[in-house]
Parts: C-alpha cells; sequence; structure tokens
C-alpha cells in the first residue's frame, strides 16, 4: 500500500500535522507536503477519472507535468476546478474534491465508456456525430454535454485579489535547479540586474533528490552556499513559487507568482502576474520523463520512476511495497536504489535495453536487487490499483515470461528537455538520436529586436543530463547572457559535478516491440484525455499525417497538461508508424503558458471599476441621482431614459418623447465628437473627408456632412460649423470622436503632410446641451442674454454670446425635426448651465430626455443613426443621400470606390419607411422576405430592418428599412420575419413621418 | 509584444503603446484610376515572413505616426522613421543590406 515512511522527507516537517479534507473525508499530512505526497501517504491512489472512458486514474508525476491529479479545490468564492495536486502546496483546512465522475470516484456511471472503448477510437467525434442530424440534437449533442469539460466552472465571485507587477532586468534566469542557480550566480558577479525565478517552493530541482557531489559538497549544501551568495547580491532578486509563464517578443516575458495558495489565510494579493522585460533570458527549465507505452500503465499505481524517488525523498511516501521497475535507462535505476534505501521492496528491474545497464546497475544488483536485461512489461494486472505485472522480451511480441506481483510500477522511457519556453517565440529544436530527445538548437535561438539571440537555454534544458555538464552549461549560459546584456566580470571557478557514468539509453516507443493491438489498445499516450497507442497509429493509417493533424484527431496532447508527458512519445509512434524518421514529423507547437494560469491573475485589478474606466461628461452626476436608466455608448454611459416613479422605462421614453414635441425637452449632448479643424488648408482638407463641400461653407453657417471610408462606405455623419475664416468645428457621433479624429490625424501625417492643417479633439472641453421642443426659445429668452430669435439666429446657423450669464455657443441644429438649440458652455459650467435651464425651463414643462426617446425622435423625422441605417456595407447612396454627395468635387475619400459598377447597382436595397399594417412595432433585425427558398432551404429576402420603434407622435410602430427598389415600391406590402417563423406585413412608405416638410425645426 | 522607437519622441514605446495601421508606403489611388491600381492600393498587401515595412502610430505618447522596417520571422527591427517619407531612407536601406544583403520589398532595394 500507499504510505508514509519511516525515513524522513527532505521537505515535510512532521512535527506540524496538517488536517485536509478529500471527499468529505477528513486526512493528516505534514507541513511541506503536496497535495498529491498527502494523500499518496494515506493510501489514496485513486485521485480521478480520465476524460473519455472516465478510467480510474493515479497519480503519475510529482510536478507540474502531472495527467491525471486535477481536483477542484475550495468552496464558494475560493473554488477553483483543475488544480493539479502536484503543485499544490498543502494548508491546514485544505478542502479538495476529485472530478469527472458520477455518482463516486469509486464508482462511475461513466466508466461504462471503457468497455465501449473498441467504438470510441481516434476520430470517433468527427465520424459519428456528422450524420443523421436528429440524432445529433437529442442524442449527441447531450451526451457530449454532460461528459465534457474536466471541473465545473466556479459559480460564484472570485473572492481573492490578483495584481500585475512589471519589471525590467538585464538577466532572466527561469528555473531554479542547479544550472539555473549557477547562471544567477555568475550573471551577478558582473553587476547585472538578474531575476532567478522558480515555479515550486524549493531550490535545486531534481539535484537535490539525487545528491550528486558539487565542488567538493552535496548537491543540497552547494544550493545552500550558493542561495545566500545571491542573496548577499544586491543587484540580484530571487522568487520561489513563481512561473515562467510565456516568452515573448523583444524579452517580454510573463510569470506567475502564487503568492498565498500555500496560504490562503495571508493578506494581499493571491497571484501575481509579472510582466517582464529582460535584455536576456535563460531558460533552465529541466526536463520531463516520458512514460514507457506498455498494456495497463495507465492504472493507478504505475509512476514515472523519477516521481517515486521525489516521494520518496522529498515527502517520505512509499508508493507500493514492492515495486517493480521498467526501464530504457540508467537514470531508473536510482529509484531502485532509493527504494531498497528506505527498506522497500524492488522484486525485478525490467530493463528493455538487451545488454542493461551501467554502474548504477551494478550498485542495484550488488544489492541483491534483480535485474532482468531485454526484458519489458507485457501488461499491467489489476482494476483500480496494480495488482502485478505480466513480463515479456521486449524484442518479442508479448508472450508471457513470468508474472510478478507488485503495488507499485515505475517507469522511465528517457527524459525530454523542457524546451517551451524556448520555442515560444521562435526557438527552433534539434532532434538528439543518441538521447532520443528534443533539445534547443542553439543554432537557431529567438532573437530579439537587434536580431540577436535573446534567450540562452541551460542544463538539462539543453540537453545536458550529467550534473557536471548541467551545471557548467548554466555556469556559462549565465556568463554569455550577462555579457550579452553588456556586463562582463574576470572568471571564478566553473562549479564542478561529479556523475556516475552511464550507458545510453535505447529508445523504446512501444513496450514490447512487437506488441499485436490488444496490448496496443490498452497502452496510453495521453493518460487526461484518452488517447492510446493504437489511436494515434489509426490517425496515420487514415491519412492524418501532419503531427497537427494527428494530435486534433485523435485529441493527443490537447488536455489541461498540454501533452507534457504525452507528446513525444505520441509522435514517435506516429513516426513508427508513418515509417518516418522523428525530426520529420515534427513536434506540434509550445504555446505559453507553460501551466495554466488563473483567469484572476491575467485580470489583475482590472475588474469592477477598475475593468474600462467610464467616460462622464460634466452633467453625469447629476443623471445618476435623478433616475437615469443608463445605456453603454462606447465608454461612456448616457441615460437611455429618466424613469419617474411608477414608470416603466417604456412609460419614461413615451413620456419624454411627448413632452419634446409638445413642450421642451433638455438633452445632455456633451458626448457628440467636437473636432476643431484650422488653417490655411483646412476647408481643402474638408472636402477631401466630407462627402460634401464644406469650403465654401460660410462663416456662422452649419451644414450636415457625410464621411466614407475610402472603400466607400459611410463611416460617420455630423454637423459642422464654419468658425471663422480658416476654422471649422466637426461635430462627429459619440462613438466616433476618437476614431475621426485619429482618421483626421492619419491623411493629415501619411498623406498630405505638406498641407496646413491643425485638429484638434475638444470633446471633453464642452458640455454640449440641447433644448428642444415648440418652447426652446421662451426657455432661452426667459434666461436673457444673446438673441436667439428665428432672425438673429436662423436655422443652421450658429452664434456666440451669452445665455443666463453663461458664455454660450448657439448652434440652431435639429436631430429632433423640433425647434432646437444646440449650446456648447465650457465643460466647467456644464453643470450649473444645466441646472439653470431646468429652473427656467421648470414653467414650460421642461424635463429631459435620454438616448431612445433621442432615437424615436429622429426616427419619426427619417433622419438616419450611424450604427443602425449604417453596419459597414453601406454608402450614402444606399440611404438616398445622394443630395450630401458633391458632384463638383474631383475628390474626396471613398469617391473612387464608389465608382465601382457594384456601388452604383441598380439593385442595391435602398432605404423606406415601413409601417405595419397593424400598427405594432416590427422586431428588430426583422428581414423583408421574397418570393423562393435559397439553397438551404431558408426563404429568399429582400431587404431589412435598420430601425424600429414604437412612435408615442403617432401612436403606432414606425421602422426604417433597406429595401430591394424600395423607392420605387411606395405603398407595396411586404412580409416581414417575426423571428418565431411568422410574418407581419408592412407597407413600403416615405421615411420621414413627421413634418415632411420640416417646418416645425425652421421656426 | 514588440519596442518600437518613437522617431518623433524618441520614446522606446512598449507595443501597448502603438497602435498598428497596416503596410507601408502605398500609393493611393483617386477617382478615374485604373481598377487594377485602385484594387492593389486598397487590398493587395504584401504579407511576408522575412523583411516588412509597416506604420505604426504613437497612439498611448506624442500621437505620430511613423514608419517601421522589420522582420516577421525574427521580430529583428531594422529602424524607424518618419511618416511623411516616400521611401526608406538611406540608413534603414543600409541598415537592412548590412543584415538581408540583396533584399527587395516591392519596388524599394
Ligand atoms: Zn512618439
Amino acid at each position: 500500500m500507499s504510505t508514509r515512511l519511516s525515513t524522513a522527507g527532505r521537505l515535510i516537517d512532521t512535527a506540524k500535522p496538517i488536517k485536509f479534507s478529500f471527499n468529505g473525508k477528513t486526512l493528516q499530512g505534514y507541513a511541506g507536503d503536496t497535495l498529491a505526497s498527502a494523500l499518496l501517504a494515506n493510501d489514496q491512489l485513486l485521485v480521478g477519472r480520465s476524460f473519455k472512458y472516465h478510467r480510474p486514474r493515479g497519480v503519475v508525476a510529482a510536478g507540474a507535468e502531472e495527467p491525471n491529479g486535477l481536483v477542484n479545490l475550495g468552496s464558494n468564492g475560493t473554488f477553483e476546478p483543475n488544480q493539479r495536486i502536484t503543485t499544490t502546496e498543502l494548508f491546514d483546512g485544505l478542502s479538495a474534491t476529485s472530478q469527472n465522475h458520477w455518482p463516486s470516484l469509486e464508482f462511475d456511471v461513466g466508466s461504462i465508456n471503457t468497455h465501449l472503448a473498441r467504438f470510441l477510437p481516434a476520430g470517433f467525434y468527427y465520424k459519428m456525430f456528422i450524420h443523421p442530424r436528429p440524432l445529433w440534437k437529442h442524442v449527441y449533442e447531450p451526451f457530449i454535454r454532460q461528459s465534457a469539460g474536466l471541473g465545473k466552472a466556479p459559480k460564484d465571485r472570485d473572492a481573492d485579489t490578483y495584481e500585475h507587477f512589471n519589471c525590467t532586468v538585464d538577466v532572466l534566469v527561469i528555473g531554479g535547479g542547479i544550472a539555473g542557480l549557477a547562471a544567477a550566480a555568475e550573471a551577478g558577479r558582473t553587476g547585472a540586474r538578474v531575476l532567478l525565478i522558480e515555479q515550486t517552493a524549493a531550490w535545486g530541482g531534481r539535484a537535490v533528490v539525487d545528491q550528486p557531489t558539487i565542488d567538493g559538497q552535496t548537491a543540497a549544501d552547494w544550493v545552500t552556499t550558493t542561495l545566500a551568495g545571491l542573496a548577499a547580491m544586491e543587484n540580484v532578486d530571487i522568487r520561489t513559487r513563481t512561473m515562467g509563464a510565456g516568452v515573448y517578443d523583444h524579452g517580454y516575458v510573463l510569470a506567475y507568482e502564487r503568492l498565498r495558495d500555500h496560504a490562503p489565510k495571508a493578506s494581499g494579493p493571491r497571484h501575481r502576474l509579472w510582466r517582464i522585460r529582460a535584455r536576456q533570458i535563460v531558460t533552465a527549465t529541466g526536463a520531463i520523463e516520458r512514460p514507457l507505452s506498455f498494456a495497463g500503465n495507465d492504472l493507478p499505481g504505475v509512476l514515472l520512476a523519477s516521481a517515486v524517488r521525489d516521494y520518496a525523498v522529498n515527502f517520505g511516501v512509499g508508493i507500493g511495497d514492492r515495486t517493480v521497475i521498467a526501464t530504457n535507462n540508467d537514470d531508473a535505476y536510482r529509484t531502485a536504489l532509493a527504494l531498497h534505501d528506505a527498506g522497500l521492496q524492488v522484486p525485478v528491474i525490467l530493463d528493455a535495453r538487451a545488454k542493461g545497464g551501467g554502474e548504477l546497475a551494478d550498485q542495484a544488483r550488488a544489492k541483491g536487487i534483480r535485474v532482468e536485461n531485454g526484458k519489458a512489461i507485457a501488461s499491467v494486472k489489476g482494476g483500480k490499483r496494480v495488482t502485478g505485472v505480466s513480463v515479456c522480451l521486449q524484442a518479442g511480441q508479448g508472450a508471457v515470461l513470468e508474472e510478478i506481483s507488485c503495488d507499485c510500477v515505475a517507469m522511465s522511457g528517457g527524459w525530454s528537455p523542457v524546451v517551451h519556453l524556448w520555442s515560444h517565440c521562435g526557438g527552433k529544436l534539434t532532434w538528439d538520436e543518441a538521447q532520443a530527445m528534443f533539445r534547443p538548437n542553439n543554432d537557431r535561438p529567438p532573437t530579439g529586436a537587434d536580431g540577436e539571440a535573446m534567450v540562452i537555454a541551460a542544463g538539462t534544458a539543453n540537453g545536458h543530463l550529467y550534473t557536471a555538464e548541467a551545471i557548467a552549461d548554466g555556469w556559462s549560459a549565465g556568463r554569455a547572457a550577462a555579457h550579452a546584456a553588456g556586463f562582463t566580470a574576470k572568471p571564478e571557478a566553473i562549479p564542478d559535478g561529479s556523475d556516475v557514468p552511464e550507458l545510453p539509453l535505447t529508445p523504446v516507443w512501444m513496450m514490447p516491440q512487437g506488441a499485436g493491438y490488444d496490448l496496443r489498445s490498452k497502452s496510453w499516450l495521453d493518460f487526461q484525455n484518452d488517447v492510446k497507442v493504437s489511436d494515434v497509429q489509426l490517425a496515420a493509417q487514415e491519412g492524418f499525417e501532419s503531427v497537427e493533424h494527428a494530435k486534433r484527431y485523435t485529441t493527443l496532447g490537447m488536455a489541461t497538461d498540454q501533452g507534457k508527458l504525452s507528446n513525444i512519445n505520441g509522435l514517435a509512434t506516429l513516426s513508427g508508424a508513418l515509417n518516418i524518421p522523428i525530426p520529420s514529423v515534427g513536434t506540434t507547437t509550445f504555446r505559453p503558458p507553460y501551466t495554466p494560469i488563473s483567469m484572476g491573475a491575467i485580470a489583475g485589478v482590472a475588474r469592477d471599476d477598475l475593468f474600462q474606466p467610464i467616460r462622464k461628461t460634466p452633467i453625469s452626476g447629476w443623471h445618476e441621482s435623478n433616475r437615469a436608466d443608463f445605456e453603454p455608448v462606447g465608454q461612456w454611459r448616457r441615460p437611455y431614459a429618466f424613469v419617474h416613479k411608477g414608470e416603466s422605462v417604456h412609460d419614461a421614453v413615451k413620456r419624454e418623447v411627448t413632452n419634446t414635441r409638445t413642450n421642451v425637452g433638455l438633452l445632455d449632448a456633451s458626448t457628440l465628437g467636437k473636432i476643431l479643424v484650422k488653417g490655411p488648408d483646412a476647408g481643402r482638407f474638408l472636402d477631401m473627408l466630407y462627402t460634401n463641400m464644406m469650403s465654401n461653407l460660410a462663416v456662422g453657417k452649419c451644414r450636415y456632412g457625410l464621411m466614407c471610408s475610402e472603400n466607400g462606405f459611410l463611416m460617420d455623419d455630423g454637423v459642422v460649423a464654419r468658425i471663422d475664416d480658416d476654422t471649422w468645428l466637426c461635430h462627429t457621433t459619440t462613438g466616433g470622436a476618437d476614431r475621426i479624429h485619429a482618421w483626421m490625424e492619419d491623411w493629415l501625417q501619411c498623406e498630405w503632410w505638406d498641407w496646413k492643417v491643425y485638429t484638434a479633439n475638444l470633446t471633453e472641453q464642452f458640455a454640449q446641451i440641447a433644448v428642444v421642443g415648440p418652447k426652446a426659445r421662451q426657455v432661452l429668452e426667459k434666461m436673457g442674454g444673446m438673441d436667439v430669435s428665428k432672425e438673429a439666429l436662423p436655422f443652421m446657423q450658429w452664434a456666440d454670446g451669452t445665455i443666463g450669464g453663461f458664455d454660450a455657443r448657439v448652434f440652431r441644429i435639429s436631430f429632433s425635426g423640433e425647434l432646437s438649440y444646440e449650446i456648447a458652455v465650457p465643460a466647467s459650467q456644464g453643470r450649473a448651465f444645466w441646472d439653470a435651464l431646468l429652473s427656467a425651463g421648470a414653467e414650460f414643462g421642461m424635463m429631459p430626455y435620454g438616448t431612445e426617446c433621442l432615437h424615436v425622435l429622429r426616427a419619426e423625422k427619417g433622419f438616419i443613426m450611424i450604427g443602425d441605417e449604417t453596419d459597414g456595407t453601406v454608402i450614402p447612396q444606399d440611404l438616398n443621400l445622394g443630395w450630401a454627395i458633391s458632384k463638383k468635387k474631383d475628390d474626396y475619400l471613398g469617391k473612387r470606390a464608389q465608382e465601382r459598377s457594384h456601388m452604383a447597382d441598380p439593385n442595391r436595397w435602398k432605404l423606406v419607411g415601413l409601417e405595419t399594417l397593424d400598427g405594432s412595432v416590427i422586431p428588430d433585425g426583422a428581414y423583408a422576405v421574397a418570393e423562393g427558398m435559397n439553397p438551404n432551404g431558408q426563404r429568399n429576402t429582400q431587404g431589412r430592418v435598420t430601425s424600429t420603434y414604437f412612435s408615442p407622435t403617432l401612436g403606432k410602430g414606425i421602422a426604417m428599412g433597406l429595401v430591394l427598389h424600395g423607392p420605387d415600391r411606395m405603398g407595396e406590402v411586404i412580409e416581414m420575419t417575426k423571428g418565431d417563423g411568422t410574418y407581419i406585413k408592412a407597407r413600403i412608405v416615405d421615411q420621414v413621418f413627421y413634418d415632411k416638410a420640416g417646418e416645425k425645426q425652421d421656426v | 509584444m514588440l519596442i518600437l522607437e518613437c522617431p518623433y519622441c524618441g520614446v522606446h514605446a512598449d507595443e501597448t503603446e502603438l497602435a498598428p495601421g497596416g503596410e507601408a508606403h502605398l500609393k493611393r489611388f483617386g477617382p478615374g484610376s485604373d481598377i487594377d491600381d485602385f484594387e492593389g492600393y486598397l487590398f493587395m498587401r504584401e504579407n511576408p515572413k522575412g523583411l516588412h515595412f509597416e506604420r505604426w502610430r504613437h497612439a498611448y505618447g506624442c500621437g505620430k505616426w511613423f514608419l517601421a522596417a522589420r522582420c516577421t520571422a525574427t521580430l529583428e527591427v531594422f529602424g524607424t522613421y518618419p511618416a511623411q517619407s516616400a521611401e526608406p531612407p538611406q540608413s534603414i536601406k543600409d541598415a537592412i543590406t548590412a543584415k538581408r544583403p540583396g533584399w527587395s520589398w516591392r519596388d524599394f532595394a
């Protein structure tokens, strides 16, 4: 059984017991445990179920590469699914539950899938679920939805806080094993600013488990000495629990620090996302051991040999009393020796190499451990945990020679350098035939802005598995990185590591070599996603020869572990099936992050009020305290309506419309863009920007204008006022202000850079208030000041003056069809002016109105709205706005595009008004249907609604829409979709529903 | 995330300060132009794996548009220069030649 040993673990403190719970059961561990080691110490081998077949799964690894040990942690606001138990440090009160099973971990209904495995091969989803359609809807989709996804999404708000941290360093060293420590120490000695980060809580990587000698000391002592040296250097920072998540362009690196996952009661942010700019990056990210592919390699109790050793040495946990070791290399013998030293039995070491191992094998034999060369595991016995193995020849087809009982299998298929961070930003790999691994191709590193290398791989991550080589490689990487960043120091002695010589491994991609289908279909490559050797072979056979295609077809490496254990074995299997060399198969793309990082860390403090700052007008405060129902408009929030007590929002809109048409309304129009365009060439410039003429606009007058993209499509509109001889003020839509200002600057800086024009976006410098309605003039006259009579200030003119003592610029423009003054005052005076208007207007029944009333008013008048009548595919001509397109001008932006034949096509849908026969409101987005069906069996269309409202003024639904030959079909009745399969009849009418002659606005 | 030096204000601007503007050195074709010329101006873009000339705006800085010569494959930056340039300045061309002898891009070489 899996239990705590009497021998001490390096990392645990048995004086500090810790209580935690798993699936409701209270268990005990020690300070320093991971959740995985504590569960294993309690004989909890079974930790989850696989994704597809719901097979029982146990811990395989001891680190970030773990594919199976994923649990739900915490509850309510701290609930988080898919937490890796091998990287979860134990704390008092930790509460975990297992995932992907029903009703319980021990008895899971979904495991029936494992008996259907023959019917669920690679590509099953693609093949089976395409036909027939009804089955998809009623059978497949519910089944897939129910079984989709590991874990459950949290329901509650995340109760924790997160933050980002920006920093700049000369040398960033990722990985705190001996190579990373040596690199940081040597770089630090040059005076370079160095940051060393390590993903776990402890330094030293694998060396402190296996304890080779370095500089005459144990590896642990060397690590302690080196850390003390680093701590003494002011230019060096070191961080544990901080993972290098991704390497990006020009030395940009994201690191993920877990500040309180191990101490949830501490204060401060839970995670910190480091945004690092490094001149040079050293990736000393170590290596990951590969599983072997034999039948039953997914049973709980089958672990990586290094993990079995880690649990014994670091945590004092024995996975089994009797451990069979299967290997193709010398390193796994260290596990046998460690277990033997801990008093556990190793009944046999099965070494797949015909000639077996070297000195370490001799040491094992010397301790009386049975070693069998050229032997392999034919299959593992057991259900929810290992009970034994059957032994065969590696060179054969799996004929069983012997059965050996055991409760643990330690496997080693060799080591793969962690090349993820090297590869993220373009570092290339090379296949090392002798060590059967992809390692960094140091001739083709990721490059920075200067075209020179910006990443140096070091240690085992660079393919140097021996201690002496790894530490020397780290030392020289640190030195080279500092040098490239502009720092040098006199060299000191290279740290001197010692090693037991090893014999080379023999690649073993299938065990035994001639395994038949029966064995191959039980040999797992991807434990989490249930991909077997036979699946990859089937993919190859069915033509998925590219590794990227095979990956997607089989889902190999697509689980939350991103194939850290499975990828190399998978592509070696693919290589074998295709009969092409492994380097020709290549690897799939390594994408950040290295292991999943929390959504909270990505968001940082950008949540709630800080998620996106809200732009506020000078009058927003009044809106907030006067029952405004807000709607977002760009980054602004504008009042949709001001809802009186006892009213619905719809009632409020009706009241606001009626009051504005009969008395007087007040609109906060401050968000409208106001761009000043000034200079000797300003008129010429605006003639290029607008489809109509602006250069001939008289001083003091206003003109409505349209802007098109170079592709001819209408992109913004607004009223332009000529301020003086060389100054124009351009009003834009609320959402368009910044975009149009940038658009102007683009043309002025990049195309017509010799034109003398200056632009300034004055949007926020002024508060602008529209006083709208038949009694608007009476309100202003009561306030006193400038002459606002029709004679002094006619329609479509503007004037500067004072109103009620406020400095004001008054525009006689109307977006409602009523008598209307748009009055701009300095932003600082906006609120006071608003208040003054309200008190002056009280006796005239003045009421503020919101954006929906504005929309209804303009729709009743048939005015278009950018974003309603336009969608990026509409030209002014579609909207019958040909009158606003100058025929005199040789050129304007969009003119050439509008000359194209399709733009002049008489079959383009054109704007008309629509009025339902029964007075109801046409639904938003409704289409006008035409005779017949299209090839997809849908009704043909001949138009669509662009704006649709209930008009309180007319007491019925009104709409505008684009209709085929619409303006030529006045009076004709067409059918509009209602969205529920039925249709509504509407008559094509003039788009102006109210005051067609335009008399009311011109009084 | 790229870093480009703004040739106006001299800031080594992080990509988050910049707004991309697509391909540089486009020649505008207006009313009356040949349909193929117009199509080329409006739609045809280089999309190279290698040397490229791009428009960038120091949007959250000085607001100026500038041009950049860089390698899309290695991320090497050969230089940035003002948008008011009909073609890359000789110093930029020399910097590219030093690293990519025999280079050409559209009509430039
Ligand atoms: Zn700048």
